[in-house]
């Protein structure tokens, strides 16, 4: 079952073309992941997809959904991580979590979120005061506390200490086991290799492979490189020196 | 099954109605909570909101002599007596243009309201609870204002009731308007700031805050009538002591609230 479908998707910011031609296919259950250099059009991509931004072209149904017609049921049943978000200075990590859970008719339990992030201890730090990592953790549990179906997390795990990535890779498997689909974009290939099950590499604003990152590294053809890596796979395909898609 | 198939979990009919509608309930009343803590926690916020005007009254008060004396120089009134409808006008200028001002402007600049847009709750929301918090300190901060001068001035007023509620809801309403139409074209807290305090300080002033009652020049007063702390300022004072607001006045406010609102809601962005 197609829970996202994407095709020929297109926004431009004045000039700046930064999503060219973008098409791809989410399956329910599965971890969608989206790689590729910076400023490729990967968080562009995912907030057409959320409806947080009109796309200029092509056709998008989240859950069979028009994301930019849809917006109110949608927002019920997609909890959303932004790359760059921040919530009032002064607001305490409970009565954030609390305030947020409020906002969904069958929300997650925050308290048993809130541990499972290890966020249990500052529960009542406000949030200027909480570190990077922290902030981060928060972001996540934020996007997960409305219960959603599908999760989308801009650069999940950026800023957290090599322990915390793996406790947010358990969580993230574990969201998705309780049947929520995850699209989860990302610069760690290691991550992009052991949580998803296939994987969107784009560049410049196109998709120039789908694929499982097994086979992504299988299909490598990287000279000089015997047993390339999925990042020598990536680097491949997105490195100023690829042919260009066809 | 593909995508175009309507997911099982979109309630429709009267149960998801009454779902949503509890929901909306809910997550108004956090809002409000959460914003009415926010507010408290902003130490400078807060008392320029709600300590401020009552602040300004007992400081005036026992720093100026003869304050609280009947002055043969103004019809044997107390000098007191015409600078609390002064206060008032103040206290909603400083509402608006300092504690809504940065709040608003804060909230946009750190992508507070961009993260609310991924939510189900409209920002709009966010935006009535802010407003719902700042009136209630306007509210306070007043009423403090005015208990501080019936209890230490003793001051006697016979207000012309219904004149000086119109007074204040439609100066606060003019006031409001001018700082979301500000909000709208600010993009950071600091530009807030320092816009807020451009605009501040010339409207204290048209509120007759150091020129007061009749020691306002006419050439100003006559600009001051125009401007909507002015009017308010002006109203303020004729309901405070018995008589009816000038229609020019109503007029300016009612004027201000129209054109300022409909530019701000015209000009507003949430990110
Ligand atoms: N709000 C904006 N206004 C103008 N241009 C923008 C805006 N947001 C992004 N862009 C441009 O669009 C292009 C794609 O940006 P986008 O943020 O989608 O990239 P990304 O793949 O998420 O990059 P990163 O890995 O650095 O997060 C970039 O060239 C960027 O400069
Ligand atoms: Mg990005």
């Amino acid at each position: 079952m197609t829970v996202i479908e994407v095709s020929n998707l297109q926004k431009r910011y004045g000039d700046q073309v930064a999503v060219r031609d973008v098409s791809f296919e989410v399956r329910a259950g599965e971890i969608f992941g989206i790689v590729g250099p910076n400023g490729s059009g990967k968080t562009t991509t995912v907030e057409c997809l959320t409806g947080l931004r009109r796309a200029d072209g092509g056709m998008i149904r989240v859950l069979g959904l028009d994301p930019a017609r849809d917006r109110a049921e949608l927002r019920r049943q997609v909890g959303i991580q932004l790359q760059e978000s921040h919530l009032p200075d002064r607001l305490k990590v409970w009565e954030a979590l609390d305030l947020y859970s409020s906002f969904y008719p069958e929300p997650a339990d925050w308290r048993a979120l809130m541990a499972e992030l290890g966020l249990t201890a500052k529960r009542n730090t406000v949030f200027a005061k909480l570190s990077g990592g922290q902030k981060q953790r928060l972001s996540v549990a934020l996007a997960l506390v409305g219960n959603p179906r599908i999760a989308v997390l801009d650069e999940l795990t950026t800023g957290l200490d090599p322990q915390a990535r793996r406790d947010t890779w358990q969580l993230v498997r574990e969201v998705r086991d309780r049947g929520v689909t995850v699209v989860l974009v990302t610069h760690f290939m290691d991550e992009a290799e052991r949580l998803c099950d296939r994987l969107a590499v784009v560049r410049a604003g196109e998709v120039v492979a789908i694929d499982t990152p097994a086979e992504l590294v299988a299909r490598a053809d990287v000279p000089g490189v015997a047993r390339p890596t999925l990042e020598d796979a990536v680097l491949a395909l997105t490195g100023p020196t690829a042919s260009t898609p066809n | 099954m593909n995508a175009a198939t309507l997911p099982e979990t979109v309630e429709s009919g009267a149960a998801g109605r009454r779902r949503r509608g509890r929901t909306a309930g809910r997550s108004t009343a956090r809002l409000v909570v959460t914003e009415a803590k926010l507010f408290v926690r902003d130490p400078l916020g807060s008392f320029f909101a709600v300590i401020f005007p009552a602040a300004l009254l007992l400081v005036l008060g026992s720093a100026m002599p003869g304050f609280d004396e009947p002055s043969a120089d103004i019809g044997g009134r107390k000098p007191v007596e015409f600078y609390l409808p002064i206060i008032l006008a103040m206290a909603i200028g400083t509402v608006a243009l300092v504690s809504l001002l940065n709040v608003l402007a804060a909230d946009r600049e750190k992508g507070v309201l961009r993260r609310l847009s991924t939510t189900p709750v409209s920002p709009v929301r966010l935006l009535v609870a802010q407003l719902a918090v700042n009136v209630a300190a306007l509210l306070v901060g007043s009423a403090l204002a005015l208990l501080g001068g019936w209890l230490v001035f003793g001051i006697e007023a016979r207000p012309n009731v219904p004149g000086l509620l119109a007074a204040f809801v439609l100066g606060s309403a003019s006031m409001v308007a001018l700082a979301l139409l500000l909000a709208a074209f600010t993009p950071t807290s600091r530009a807030a700031m320092g816009i807020g305090s451009l605009v501040y300080y010339p409207m204290l002033f048209a509120a007759g805050v150091w020129t007061p009652g009749p020691m306002m020049p006419e050439a100003v007063r006559r600009v001051a009538d125009f401007t909507p702390l002015g009017a308010a300022s002006q109203a303020l004072q004729d309901t405070w002591t018995g008589d009816w607001p000038q229609p020019l006045h109503l007029a300016v406010l009612v004027g201000c609230t129209a054109l300022f609102g409909a530019l701000a809601a015209k000009l507003f962005r949430w990110s």
